[in-house]
């Protein structure tokens, strides 16, 4: 049989109903504000360390929502903490301090 | 002619004196130690070396007597709160130093006995009628009331604190409260005593006068006993409360002094030289309001007077809210009497904080990020100007208009500096960016480092080791093209007011630089507060904790210092004050950079 270089890859659909979300709901008890995010990007858009290591404050909060947390920790290992995502936040949310907090949480 | 009023030349009323006076001095012997036990040994080291360095000695030296005694910082903040700080200080340090003088010269045999200075007109009736005597009677009755008016000052201090300059104090807790009534009482209750006793044993214009007054009530001299012990009591009971009251700055601040200036730095959140500048704060608040976060009667709890009540205490909840709040604008370490560093020992108390999660850039390659070109000059942007894209346009036409060779270092992305990882207390992740970028810079071939952003600016400067290279602001960078005549700058009649940033300033110590490029670029005004004493935008990035609500207010009340000149522009240099202020002023924000370029394209 010929391969042509595709293979079926496996369903990354995310079953809200079953994802552990226990780690958010920790969050969301000391970071009221991680609820508030409306995925915007404006702070992947900015982020320093983005364009080398695909950190993104957006991504870090979907992906705690959904309960893939090990995508987490690869993205925060690379935060420089710089700021820029919560100076440019449309939505006032002090994006550090939910980065340390999770840090802290894990 | 000396008279022994009393030949056993003791009294149980001196025992609370006694006492108070042992405890004291065992608990601050045994509280230097400890601190100086907990240094690390080579600060160590550089601490005893320091004490027989003849140039820094010479300035322990000043420093006890000016900040100490004459408490020379308040008297430049307000005549009054100086001469109410240094009259008691003075005024108490020079009663015991006569009283010592007297004991040796009158009664050399019992210089042994340590209450014989305090009470000394109890036991000994020296003759007013020499010169001598009458001098040393004149001097102790001179001192008192110099100590008495201070008292009164405290008094009315309490009430009408801004006549002192002082729109908000610290509320004492109670073993303050204690301490302070019992000094209160000190000096009235010395007054009576001697009073009690000078037509036996002599005084001088207050004594003397107090005497007669008192004959008219009572005859037997016999009566003075209850006041001499109730004096012995006062001081006993300030003694006891002195270790756990604000008065125990007293003691410490004489040991912080040469430690400062040996130039020891705060390494650990509670131990060695952290320990003492907690100790050596005098809850004075001059923090309170120097604190921008304290603007609109807010934060008043999150001054650096309380950060080191609670420290005392051991509130770890209050530590940490306190510290995470901080901006870390280091006003208050600037406004401070006895030089507590209260910005980095929030830092410290930072670093203890344990984290799940940490930092890991082993992976970043920090070579795509060396530089192509091979200019002499290497302009290292950072995050916040990326972010204010016109500073940085502003500074490369610059840099084309003085012909200058140089390279971009972060065109295309970069490393932060690790200043924001640094106050966040995590020193190791911070580490990791330092050597990152240093192997970039160094790969370069730049010999100079020109920054626009006084935050990377700071961290440069201290952390960084660049052999060879020479750090400069822009502002810097930009004063010396004007006065090397590269470029030429023509004067407008435009109004600006200069705000200066935390980390450039206080930071950094760069005042004068851009207030010149100012000035020849046009009308330079100040606003209120200004300088070392300049008011965070409040967009720093010290603060951990602190929302987009909360610092609204901040931001407000440093755009009013600033507008107070009514100028057309506020110029800053600082991409981060000016993304900060640009969102809620009504005037137009702008950088140094951009005035300067203004300035010379208009020729």
């Amino acid at each position: 049989m010929n391969k042509f270089g595709f293979s079926l890859s496996p369903s990354s659909a995310i079953n809200l109903d079953q994802v552990d979300r226990t780690f958010f709901n920790k969050l969301t008890e000391v970071e009221p504000d991680a609820l508030r995010c409306m995925a915007c990007g404006s702070c992947s858009a900015t982020c320093t360390a983005a364009g080398y290591t695909g950190m993104s404050v957006r991504k870090v909060l979907l992906n705690l929502q959904r309960g893939r947390n090990e995508e987490v920790r690869k993205m925060l290992s690379a935060c420089m903490l710089c700021g820029k995502c919560t100076m440019v936040c449309p939505r006032g949310i002090n994006t550090r301090s939910i980065i340390l907090n999770i840090s802290k949480l894990w | 002619m000396v008279d022994y009023l009393h030949p056993s030349g003791f009294n149980s009323f001196i025992m609370p004196f006694v006492l108070g006076m042992t405890f004291v001095l065992v608990w601050c012997i045994g509280g230097a130690i400890r601190v100086i036990y907990e240094l690390t040994p080579g600060d160590r080291k550089k601490f005893f070396l320091s004490l027989i360095n003849p140039r820094i000695m010479a300035k322990n030296i000043k420093e006890w007597f000016c900040d100490c005694l004459f408490h020379v910082k308040l008297w430049k903040r307000n005549k009054l709160l100086g001469y109410m700080h240094s009259s008691i200080a003075f005024g108490w340090f020079m009663i015991i130093v006569v009283g010592h003088i007297e004991v040796f010269l009158y009664t050399p045999e019992r210089i042994h006995r340590i209450w014989y200075p305090i009470f000394f007109r109890y036991f000994v009736a020296v003759t007013d009628h020499t010169m001598s005597g009458s001098f040393f009677f004149f001097l102790m009755d001179f001192f008192l009331l110099m100590i008495l008016s201070g008292i009164i000052l405290a008094m009315l201090k309490r009430a009408y604190s801004l006549l002192f300059g002082m729109r908000r104090t610290t509320r004492p807790s109670l073993t303050d409260l204690i301490g302070l009534y019992s000094l209160w009482s000190i000096f009235p209750l010395r007054l009576l005593a001697e009073g009690f006793t000078a037509d036996i044993s002599g005084g001088s214009f207050l004594t003397k006068t107090l005497n007669h007054l008192l004959h008219s009530f009572y005859s037997d001299p016999t009566q003075a006993l209850p006041v001499w012990w109730a004096y012995s009591i006062a001081l006993g009971v300030f003694m006891f409360i002195l270790p756990f009251s604000r008065y125990m700055h007293i003691p410490a601040e004489i040991l912080l002094i040469p430690m400062r200036n040996a130039g020891i730095p705060i390494r650990y959140s509670r131990k060695g030289i952290s320990r003492l500048q907690v100790y050596s704060c005098p809850g004075c608040g001059v923090c309170i309001d120097a604190c921008p976060l304290s603007a609109a009667k807010a934060n008043i709890k999150d001054a650096t007077v309380y950060l080191n009540r609670q420290l005392k205490r051991n509130n770890k909840k209050r530590i940490d809210q306190i510290s995470d709040k901080c901006l870390l604008c280091g006003k208050c370490s600037s406004v401070c009497p006895v030089g507590v560093e209260g910005d980095k020992l929030r830092i410290a108390q930072r670093s203890t904080r344990k984290y799940n999660l940490t930092p890991d850039y082993s992976s970043i390659d920090g070579k795509q990020f060396i530089p192509q070109g091979s200019g002499k000059i290497l302009y290292f942007a950072g995050c916040m100007t990326h972010l204010t894209p016109a500073i940085k346009r502003s500074l490369v036409s610059i840099l084309e208009k003085a012909g200058e060779d140089y390279t971009i270092m972060d065109e295309n992305g970069g490393i932060c500096c690790g200043r924001p990882m640094l106050m966040a207390g995590r020193r190791d992740a911070a580490q990791q960016m330092i050597e990152k970028n240093t192997s970039i810079i160094m790969a370069s071939g730049a010999t100079t480092l020109l920054l626009s952003c006084p935050i990377c600016y700071r961290i440069f400067k201290e952390n960084y080791k660049l052999e060879g290279i020479e750090i400069l602001h822009h502002t810097e960078y930009i004063k010396r093209l004007i006065s090397e005549k590269r470029i030429d700058i023509s004067k407008s009649d435009i109004k600006f007011a200069y705000h200066d940033p935390c980390e450039l300033g206080r930071g950094c110590g760069i005042y004068e630089e851009p207030r010149d490029i100012i000035r020849a670029a046009g009308e330079l005004l100040e606003g209120t507060k200004n300088g070392a004493e300049s008011i965070c935008c409040g967009g720093s990035l010290g603060s951990l904790s602190l929302g987009d609500e909360q610092r609204k207010r901040l931001i407000e009340n440093a755009l009013n210092n600033l507008t107070v000149a009514s100028p057309d522009a506020i110029v800053t240099a600082c991409p981060l004050c000016k993304n900060t202020f640009k969102r809620h002023s009504a005037i137009p924000v702008i950088d140094i950079a951009e005035v300067a370029l203004q300035s010379i394209e208009k020729k």
